[in-house]
């Protein structure tokens, strides 16, 4: 029951995604592109600066910035029990 | 809205077919509306290319930079006709974006001239069905008939990703439609489904509105709802992402391991943390070096072209004002602003390409972080590099950028990039002032001042931009989230459509404000006329005409007419500074000259900052002009550079020192005062400011 944010994953992880926490237009451009509690993400890489990030995500690959990545509560799949949804629902 | 159109509708299908398909087509009104929504890279535009061939046109919306597109769909047989509106890529919605807000405003039925559309055709890609069906949830809920057409089914099927369609037909109650765009597969279908949809206007049930028994209620309060209620968006999408993944449950059969594609084979070289930057800055020296350099062939094939045809219509008019209009406004202006179309036609080549393969996400991405330490988008450096050729082409690429306060940035920053209409100006001066001068014993002066022309340009931008992010554009860091597409080959059609629907939005809409401005700067050079010097010159003119077509008979009368020749150029040379130092230029020389005067410029340096509005290199033509050593001289002439270094002053000091040389570099840098820019800066941000 590992958690810990999509930003200190390491490269090829995969983990679920818990919640996305934070209140701007970013949060809701993150879950608009289908990065929503419950959904399984795997980061593939980073930019040649460390940053961006590169992750896949619903079959699709998704470029974000750590900082927007920072705000993506996962939990490692390495350590997942359970389906999170009914936590991320309430 | 709702009801006239289904009247529309009523009427048509009784009235005459062939009075109809007549009145359709030119008149939009009675034709059924239908808006193409979809997200970005699915396909969208492959499909409004074969829906409607060429019958489409590209403006703006009023009063934002967002294009609107449109084109006429004539499908069974001719019979019947759509208007299309193609609304701009889309990921959402909820109305972060411009791009957003406007599409929404189409599908409410909000904007003028534009009809609520009677139908939506959902382009979905296959490959991509979870994120791509999110937008259709949203287009449901908005209750005008949807139909799916869904893409690149090859693809999925290559991706062992079997689709349902039938299933997912069901589950949505909507119809879905197959196709393949470049084939025309599945577009008589398609065409079927949407009319039968349209037709069937009654608010119906879709899968997701009765899946969702709060979304009837939440629904219409939803599509007005602002940002501020967070919690209540993010339920919503969460709920909609619930509901797709049910259908997606149900309707595919997903591939049952986790294979690299070849996209992802291709990015590891790609956006490779070294090899990925080499290439980068390959590809970006490639398109730099074709803009700055290659596009000069065709270019000064356009201007000698212009030349000659003023140099006719010139011989074969008669002397007088309408003549020097048409040769010197009209034409050269025309040829002022076409000179461009080169470095736009080449430079949106590229830029098609790079985004229609996929590569522009990634240079965006290899790039991000730099360019964000200046506070813009990793998207923002091919429009800056492309401006040191010319600002135009930069401003018009800076369309790729999706946030309106970075693009304005970006357009805000880009003149200050040393175009190449500058360096004859730098050439002029390092060449007259500094030549030979060297640094240390071995590096050149001039070439230490023009790098540092470069680099003082790119140090203001920096600071100009830092300071308008933190002011005027201040907005919360860009999201950078952004899709990375899988590669795909460009579909060359697609590319050349949009290449020369950018050309002539150019040449339509900044085209003629140039040619406006170029005549208006013409007559201020030209009037008043001094009768004396007009008539002096026909006469001189004339005589240069008759010795020119006596042409190299013999070796004795040409050295004769050589002589005359001369003499009369002089003479002529003259006359014309005359006119200009006369003109109202020149009296707004004198009127300029005060402010100017602590640059340490006096009124004839005035004169020719007036005249480079036109185009910065023809300061070097109308100092030529102003200091009598005849218009034909170039930055390399070194009778103009020892005009230059004679001239005085009205109150007979030096008008030029090395001082005054930098001075005007410093402000040929620093200045946006081409109007070519300001108008396609004007264009593109749609306003003053």
């Amino acid at each position: 029951m590992k958690k810990t944010t999509l930003t200190n994953l390491t490269v090829g992880e995969k983990a679920t995604v818990v919640s996305v926490n934070g209140k701007n237009a970013i949060t809701k451009r993150l879950m608009e592109m289908g990065v929503v509690p419950g959904v399984s993400v795997r980061v593939i890489k980073s930019a040649p600066f460390g940053d961006p990030l590169e992750i896949r995500v619903r079959g699709y690959h998704l470029a974000m910035r750590k900082s927007e990545a920072d705000a993506i509560v996962v939990q490692s799949s390495k350590f997942k029990v359970q389906s999170s949804e009914s936590e991320a629902k309430s | 809205m709702i009801s006239d159109s289904t009247i529309t509708a009523e009427t048509r299908r009784t009235a005459d077919k062939k009075t109809y398909k007549k009145s359709a087509i030119r008149n939009p009104q009675s034709a059924i509306t239908v808006a193409l929504a979809g997200n970005p890279n699915a396909g969208k535009t492959t499909l409004f290319n074969a829906l409607t061939g060429m019958r489409q046109k590209v403006a703006n919306y009023p009063g934002v930079t967002v294009e609107r597109k449109e084109g006429f769909w004539r499908f069974s047989g001719n019979q019947n006709a759509a208007r299309i509106i193609d609304l701009p890529g889309l990921y959402s919605l909820d109305a972060t974006s411009l791009d957003e807000q406007i599409a929404r405003d189409v599908l409410t039925g909000r904007l003028k001239n534009v009809p609520q559309p009677d139908a939506i055709i959902a382009v979905v890609d296959a490959t991509n069905l979870e994120r791509n069906l999110y937008l259709v949830t949203q287009l449901l809920e908005y209750k005008i008939p949807v139909v799916i057409a869904l893409t690149m089914i090859d693809v999925a099927e290559k991706q062992n990703l079997l689709i349902d369609t039938k299933k997912l037909s069901e589950l949505l109650q909507i119809p879905v439609v197959e196709v393949k765009a470049t084939q025309k597969k599945g577009i008589d279908e398609l065409a079927e489904k949407v009319l039968q949809a349209a037709r069937n206007k009654t608010p119906k049930q879709n899968g997701w509105l009765s899946a969702d028994d709060s979304a009837e209620v939440l629904n219409e309060s939803f599509i007005h709802l602002s940002l501020q209620d967070n919690a209540e968006i993010n339920k919503k999408i969460f709920a909609r992402y619930n509901f797709i993944s049910d259908v997606y449950q149900e309707s595919v059969k997903p591939k049952q391991t986790y294979e690299t594609s070849l996209s992802e084979k291709i990015d590891r070289v790609l956006t490779h943390k070294f090899f990925g930057l080499v290439i980068l800055i390959a590809i970006l020296l490639l398109v730099f070096q074709t803009i700055f350099s290659w596009a000069n062939l065709p270019m000064d094939l356009l201007e000698q072209g212009f030349g000659a045809l003023g140099d006719f219509v010139r011989t074969s008019m008669p002397e007088g004002i309408l003549t020097d209009l048409l040769v010197d406004g009209v034409i050269a202006g025309v040829g002022g602003v076409l000179v461009f179309l080169p470095q736009i036609l080449l430079l949106f080549f590229f830029l098609s390409i790079l985004e229609d393969t996929g590569y522009m996400s990634r240079a965006a991405f290899l790039l991000d972080r730099l360019m964000r330490g200046v506070g813009l988008h990793g998207k923002a450096f091919l429009p800056l590099l492309s401006s040191f050729a010319c600002a135009i082409p930069g401003i018009m690429a800076t369309r790729t950028i999706e946030s309106p306060k970075d693009r304005i940035a970006t357009i805000m920053i880009a003149p200050f990039m040393s175009c190449s209409a500058r360096l004859p100006v730098y050439t002029l001066m390092i060449a007259t002032f500094f030549a030979g001068q060297t640094i240390f014993g071995f590096v050149s002066l001039g070439a230490v001042l023009i790098l540092a022309m470069y680099a003082l340009g790119i140090f203001v931008a920096v600071v100009v931009g830092w300071i308008l992010k933190r002011t005027l554009l201040k907005a919360p860091p860009p999201p950078f989230v952004m899709e990375l597409p899988p590669y795909r080959m460009p579909n060359f059609k697609a590319v050349f459509l949009n290449v020369f629907q950018r050309a002539g939005m150019f040449v339509k809409r900044a085209g003629t404000v140039i040619l406006a401005i170029s005549i208006i700067l013409w007559a201020l050079m030209y009037f008043p006329r001094n009768a004396e010097v007009s008539s002096l010159k026909s006469q001189a003119s004339s005589e240069n005409q008759f010795l020119e077509n006596r042409g190299d008979e013999t070796a004795i009368e040409n050295s004769n007419s050589e002589n005359l020749e001369s003499e009369d150029l002089g003479v002529e040379i003259k006359k014309e500074s005359e006119q200009l130092k006369n003109s109202y230029a020149g009296k707004l020389g004198h009127f300029i000259e005060p402010v100017i005067q602590p640059l340490g410029f006096d009124w004839k340096i005035g004169v020719a900052l007036i005249a480079s509005f036109a185009a910065r290199e023809v300061l070097v033509s109308t100092l030529s002009i102003i200091y009598n050593v005849g218009k034909d001289e170039n930055e390399e002439s070194e009778t103009l550079m020892q005009a230059v270094r004679d001239a005085k002053k009205d109150d007979g000091t030096r008008a030029w020192t090395p001082l005054t040389a930098l001075t005007l570099m410093v402000f040929f840098v620093l200045a946006i005062q081409c109007m070519s820019t300001v108008a396609v800066v004007r264009r593109e941000t749609n306003s003053w400011t």
